[in-house]
Order: C-alpha cells, then sequence, then structure tokens
C-alpha cells in the first residue's frame, strides 16, 4: 500500500502541504520576526526522523527586521546545495520556551527515494524494527 | 476622484485618461508631517531639505505612474551625506528611514548606524560574513556608514576594508529594493575615497553635502536644545551666549550643533553649582530652568581672547 505518494518527506511544519512559495516562506519568516525569534537555516541529506541535528548554513541569523536577508540565505544555500532538504528554522529565546518554534522545509530533492522498514528477528523470535532512509545507501554526496 | 484611494500597490492599472489626484496621495502618505518635523527639528540645512523634497516628489509620482502601469525602474536612493562635524548628517539620515518608509520605498523603515570596526574583520575570510551579517540586519531599512571613507586604507594594499566595499556594491546593484546606503563622513575625506572606488560614486545617485551653521543658526540650535531639555536662556543669557558663539567658532575643532551641545553642558554644570553655592534656600521653578549670563560667561572661550578681541568681535 503506497501511503505517501511521491515518499515526500513530513517533517516540521506544513510538510503536508505542497512546497511553499517564496511569498509564503517570506509571510512565515515575518511572523517568525515580528515574534523576535532567531531563525537559522539547515540543510542535510540524511533525511533520518531521528537525525535533529542537520548543518548549519552559516549563522543563525539574530536581530534581524525584514525577512529579505533570510531568503537571500536561503537562495544561497539553494544554489549551494540544490539537491538537499533546506529547512527554515526559528528560535524562541523567551523565557519558558528557550527551543525551536518553527521548523520547516524550503527545499527537497528532486526523488525522493523514502524510507524502508527493517525487520530484524533476535532471540525469541521478537520482531524489531528500524526505519532506514534509501538515499542513505549511498555514500554523502552521492545521495541525491 | 476615487482612483487615489486605492492602494498605489494595485495591480489593476487606471485607463489613460483616468485622473489622479496628486494633492490627495500626498496627504494620504502623511509625508507631509515628516517635513514638517524636519523644519521644526532642523534648523538651516537648506540644500538638504530641498534634497529630500525632491527626493519625496520623485517617489510619490512614481507611486501615482504606477497607478498607471507606467513602470520605471526602482529609483537608486544611495546617497553620501558629507559635511563637517556637527552638521547633523546622522540625524538627518534618521530622518531620511523614516521618510523613505512613509512613501513605501522600505519596509520597515529602522536606520542600522555601522562604522568601520563593524563591518570590517581582523583576519582572512572575517570580513565577509560580518559585512553579510550587517547588511541582512540593514536589510528593509537603512544602513548607515558613518565615516565611510575608513573603509579604503590605500596605504595598506591587504587591509580588508576593499572587500568589505566590494560586499556593499554588490548589494546596493542587486538589493536595491532591500535597504538603502547611506555613506557619510567629511568632504575632502569622502571626495578621495570616492575618487579611489569609482564604482561607489557611480552607485550612489545623491550626494547631499551638509553645509555649516551660520552663528543665527547656531543659536537657534541651542535655544532647540535647551527647549527640549526644559531649560531657557534668561535675556542676558542669551545675550552672552549670541557673544560666545562666534568666539568659538574661531577656535579650532569647532564642531558646529556638537560644540554648541557641550556648551550646553557645561554652562548647565556652572548653572548648578550656581544654585548650589549661592545657599538659597528655595528656588523657584524659573530659578531652577534659566540660564545666566554668568553661567556662559566663566567659559575659557571668554577668557583665552583678550577683551580687545571680545569687544572687536562683538561690537
Amino acid at each position: 500500500m503506497m501511503t505517501n505518494p511521491g515518499n515526500r518527506l513530513t517533517q516540521g511544519q506544513f510538510s503536508f502541504l505542497p512546497d511553499l512559495t517564496d511569498t509564503q516562506i517570506t509571510a512565515q519568516i515575518k511572523y517568525a520576526l515580528s515574534r523576535g525569534m532567531a531563525i537559522s537555516v539547515e540543510y542535510t541529506d540524511d533525511p533520518h526522523p531521528r537525525n535533529t541535528y542537520w548543518e548549519m548554513f552559516g549563522m543563525p541569523m539574530f536581530d534581524l527586521r525584514d525577512p529579505a536577508g533570510i531568503l537571500m540565505e536561503i537562495n544561497n544555500c539553494r544554489k549551494s546545495f540544490p539537491n538537499h532538504y533546506i529547512r527554515v528554522m526559528a528560535f524562541d529565546s523567551t523565557q519558558g520556551w528557550e527551543t525551536p518554534r518553527m521548523s520547516f522545509i524550503v527545499n527537497r530533492p528532486k526523488k525522493e527515494p523514502g524510507f524502508g522498514l527493517v525487520r530484524q528477528e533476535v532471540e525469541g523470535r521478537r520482531i524489531q524494527y528500524t526505519i532506514h532512509s534509501y538515499a542513505t545507501d549511498k555514500p554523502e554526496s552521492d545521495r541525491y | 476622484m476615487n482612483t487615489t484611494e486605492k492602494p498605489s500597490a494595485g495591480s489593476d492599472t487606471l485607463s489613460d485618461n483616468a485622473l489622479v489626484d496628486l494633492a490627495a496621495e500626498f496627504k494620504n502618505s502623511r509625508i507631509q508631517e515628516v517635513l514638517d518635523k524636519l523644519d521644526r527639528e532642523l534648523i538651516g540645512l537648506v540644500p538638504v531639505k530641498t534634497r529630500i523634497r525632491e527626493i519625496a516628489a520623485l517617489l510619490l509620482v512614481d507611486r501615482l505612474r504606477k497607478q498607471f502601469a507606467l513602470t520605471s525602474e526602482t529609483p537608486t536612493l544611495h546617497m553620501s551625506f558629507t559635511g563637517n562635524p556637527g552638521t547633523g548628517k546622522t540625524t538627518v539620515a534618521l530622518r531620511m528611514a523614516e521618510i523613505l518608509h512613509r512613501l513605501g520605498y522600505v519596509r520597515e523603515g529602522h536606520l542600522i548606524a555601522v562604522t568601520r570596526d563593524d563591518l570590517v574583520g581582523q583576519y582572512i575570510g572575517h570580513t565577509a560574513p560580518k559585512t553579510k551579517e550587517v547588511i541582512k540586519k540593514a536589510m528593509g531599512g537603512v544602513l548607515f556608514v558613518d565615516e565611510a571613507y575608513y573603509l579604503y586604507k590605500p596605504e595598506n594594499e591587504r587591509d580588508y576594508g576593499q572587500e568589505s566595499i566590494e560586499i556593499l556594491l554588490q548589494i546596493m546593484e542587486n538589493n536595491r529594493d532591500d535597504l538603502v546606503v547611506i555613506l557619510a563622513g567629511y568632504k575632502d575625506k569622502m571626495d578621495r575615497f570616492f575618487s579611489s572606488n569609482p564604482g561607489m560614486r557611480s552607485r550612489i545617485a545623491h550626494h547631499v553635502d551638509f553645509p555649516d551653521y551660520s552663528p543665527s543658526e547656531l543659536m537657534a540650535i541651542a535655544k532647540l536644545m535647551l527647549g527640549g531639555q526644559n531649560y531657557r536662556f534668561s535675556p542676558d543669557g542669551e545675550q552672552a551666549f549670541a557673544e560666545y558663539i562666534p568666539l568659538r567658532m574661531k577656535l579650532g575643532n569647532f564642531a558646529n550643533a556638537r560644540s554648541i551641545r557641550n556648551a550646553l553642558d557645561r554652562a548647565r554644570l556652572r548653572q548648578a553649582n550656581r544654585l548650589f553655592a549661592s545657599k538659597t534656600q528655595h528656588l523657584t521653578k524659573v530659578d531652577l530652568m534659566t540660564l545666566e549670563a554668568e553661567d556662559i560667561m566663566v567659559s575659557r572661550v571668554f577668557q583665552d581672547n583678550g577683551p580687545e578681541t571680545k569687544t572687536s568681535d562683538t561690537k
């Protein structure tokens, strides 16, 4: 049964929707900036859900007023890594939160092979399950 | 005449013979408030005010043209402010950000004021990220580079300032919609800066020169400053300060309005000291507000110059 046609990665906000346009991304960033969040751009080619820490593309951006600068960084990142996953994260430093409060994907590889389920039979015929990304079978930089 | 009610960014265009109301558009932009404030709070500076008026008019007309789908390229609004110290370059830059925001030319209307230290790094590879970070912060507003001539140091060819200039140039060209760059500095040094960076000169559309203030303008500035701090001159005090100004102007390192502010600060100190020394039990509100002639006459300026210069100067 094909539950996720196209094997689109569904992580973070808006991931079940069609890809965000630049205007929509700008609007989201604008919201984050209005809440005083620090925004960073990150990329990876290992989309496993437990891969929490993606590579940072430059420093997180503090004290910005306008989304144009962040969009510029996103486009730089897209240019450097056209076939990687790129996400935008907004970190809220207000006391009590101190955590990323927004995270959404702004770039995906053209072809997403998706994940497979690996069943491992262990003692007592118990089954252990592993989620395995097909992309990571290949070495880094050849994945997409 | 309901055409003017439409937001200027509206996509629907007007027919060729439709009428637009310049006056109404002017009123809607509330630009007059800013210009009035400029007139009220900035004494003198006629060429500067004229230029600001021109820019405001251009942007306003551009907005009307857009309603007829007469697109023209976004005008470059990068500026250079040259003038002696204390002629109000930073103050005008701040006001500029507000005006451009009112006209919808910049989105946020904030001003990021930086100097060489904020743009240029200390080692190889440090400059580009540093400059870009500042530029990103300034986006949607105005980037004010004070003493911009320090960016270029011809005597050291490995100076990182050049790298910073190149990044600035690139951003000034490509992100014209996102930010306005204002370079400021002293006239002669800025001229040298521009002659060695022709790319910079050609990308800056508006070269605004800030003239020095005349003594009467400085007096008006002094009164404005005192008013803002709830002080005022007594008639004698005003006379004394009017004598003080031309004497101070003759001394070296005279920094226009800044020197006036410092002189006033010192006068306030002396006033406080005088009140303290007088041991009067009861002071009125007026006593606390008034700067007397003696608060000003004790200034070093009067003592250094002989009495003959003083009399010849004040007539």
